[in-house]
């Protein structure tokens, strides 16, 4: 689905991450480790096309980064569900709104979708707050909205970035449950962490497969966690 | 054909889309009175245009085709060379009609200048005679050396002195208010787009979540266009309206000032006003559109 050949990034400066090869299987469950600021959020962003590799190659279900305009970028994310530590959403608009917006987005807006909001609401259990607007959500709302936001276009990837950095370990559970659930829909599932007790858990329920960056290169580490 | 398709996406309606971008904030209000603003001076710039064309038009065709001989000459033999030049008006050729201005009549050009009570006839006042040319006109050269030969006091005015600079003035009047109106227009773009820029940078969290969630370029910028575009009409109606309120409160054209004619729009230049809402919202369309895309060219 997505991958990596020799891949290298820097933002000016040093590399930030280097010769990162990487074949990102479909349905697989991925943690990605690493201490802070070893470029876990950038390798993220280079997953779903927000930067492109200074060296090196990527392709996103088969497409080159490289190659893709913007109009495809913006396509193509709509097959890949975002969930970012400190997600953003539009504030005026109510939480129901922001959940189906990509569904306006993509001009996909329909009845039967509307059904669907109401079930995927009820699932990441945000029924209550659909009218909220998001600035009155707490953190673990937050995570869930954006997480229901990611995946309302059901798309094949998710890529979530420290979903569980601003909640405490009951929600971070629940998240991970819903991740969990996902992944056994058949997604594909990435989550970027350094919660080993996260990553510990995921893995007595789910074959999990552990990236840790360090020294700026990407390694499969072992079961040892 | 797609890019033009793109390129217009912005005025689609969209209820979602529309209401993507808040819709109110101080720039909202200041495209509206700018707007507004831009509207009310261009309804002036029209005015003047219409007025100094009509102008030159009227100076044109009141001047075009008719020339005046003057004749001094001692009262006993004033009646003499006035035959003798209607004589010669007579047998010329290009002349259509000549015809000596009576004394009333006379009077009737003077009294502005002097008052009702002049005693004409106390006065060495010159004759003069109106001459209607035909079409061809006739040679102004020739009339002059036979008038010279035959009637040294008259002498020819066809006119072509006063005529030139006046119309010139006046043509020169209507392209200045054209190009007050193109000056104008120009202003609103670079206004609507420093609005739109300031818009863009303060919803820069918006279109960072629209990028994320998939929404490409033609949606983003349609978001932003479509608000301002009829902004700018809205603004530009209430612009329009107080003008022509304005305009319609102006000294109208009277008879006694024929020589000069009434800013007031007359009969169809009303229906010009019409365009100008559509137009500025127009401006204000393409300059979203070039700051929208110059600004997400920008992001990732």
């Amino acid at each position: 689905m997505i991958e990596l050949e020799n891949v290298a990034y820097s933002y000016g400066g040093g590399e930030l991450l280097s010769d990162m090869s990487l074949s990102i299987s479909s349905g697989a469950f991925y943690f990605l480790t690493g201490p802070s600021g070893a470029g876990k959020t950038t390798f993220l962003k280079l997953c779903y096309g927000a930067l492109v590799p200074t060296v090196g190659q990527i392709r996103i279900f088969g497409n080159d980064v490289r190659s893709m305009s913007r109009d495809d970028v913006a396509v193509m994310r709509r097959r890949i569900g975002v969930v970012h530590q400190d997600c953003q959403f539009i504030d005026h608009m109510s939480v129901q709104d922001n959940i189906a917006l990509p569904l306006a987005v993509s001009g996909n807006k329909t009845l039967a979708e509307d059904a669907n909001i109401k079930e995927l609401l009820a699932w990441v259990g945000l029924t209550k707050r659909a009218k909220a607007f998001p600035p009155e959500l707490s953190g673990g709302e937050r995570q869930r909205a954006a997480l229901a936001r990611a995946i309302i276009m059901s798309p094949d990837v998710i890529l979530a970035d420290e979903p569980t950095g601003n909640v405490d370990w009951e929600m971070s559970e629940r998240l991970l449950q819903l991740l969990l659930e996902l992944n056994r829909m058949g997604k594909t599932v990435l989550i970027a962490s350094h919660d080993l007790s996260l990553i510990r858990s995921a893995k007595s329920q789910v074959q999990a497969r552990v990236l840790r960056i360090s020294n700026r290169r990407l390694q499969l580490a072992g079961a040892n966690l | 054909m797609k890019a033009v398709l793109v390129f217009f996406e912005g005025l689609r309606a969209d209820g979602h889309r529309d209401r993507v971008v808040p819709s109110t904030g101080f720039t909202a209000t200041l495209t509206t009175l700018t707007a507004g603003a831009m509207a009310f001076l261009i309804v002036f710039a029209l005015a003047l245009s219409f007025a100094a064309s009509r102008l030159s038009d009227r100076w044109a065709d009141a001047l075009q085709g008719t020339a005046t001989i003057r004749i001094s000459a001692p009262a006993d033999q004033m009646n003499i060379q006035v035959e003798r030049v209607l004589a010669i008006l007579s047998t010329t050729q290009g002349v259509d009609a000549a015809k000596a201005l009576t004394v009333e009549e006379q009077q009737a050009l003077l009294e502005p200048w002097f008052g009702p009570d002049i005693p004409l006839s106390n006065l060495p006042i010159p004759r003069l005679i109106e001459i209607t040319q035909t079409d061809d006109g006739f040679d102004a050269q020739g009339l002059r050396l036979r008038l010279s030969a035959e009637a040294p006091g008259a002498v020819l005015d066809d006119h072509m002195r006063w005529r030139k600079p006046l119309v010139q003035a006046a043509q020169r009047l209507t392209w200045l208010g054209a190009l007050a109106i193109v000056i104008i227009a120009m202003t609103s773009a670079a206004m609507v787009m420093l609005a739109a820029r300031a818009a863009l940078a303060a919803n820069a969290q918006v279109i960072t979540v629209l990028r994320l969630i998939g929404a490409n370029d033609a949606y983003i910028v349609a978001a932003f266009v479509r608000r301002f575009a009829s902004r700018a009409f809205i603004g530009a109606v209430i612009g329009v309206v107080a003008g022509a309120v304005v305009v319609l409160f102006l000294p109208a054209e009277t008879a006694n000032a024929s020589i000069l004619t009434g800013l007031r729009f007359q009969g169809a230049d009303w229906l010009w006003l019409a365009i100008v809402p559509p137009a500025l919202a127009c401006v204000a369309f393409v300059a979203t559109q070039l700051a929208a895309q110059r600004v997400l060219g920008d992001l990732s």
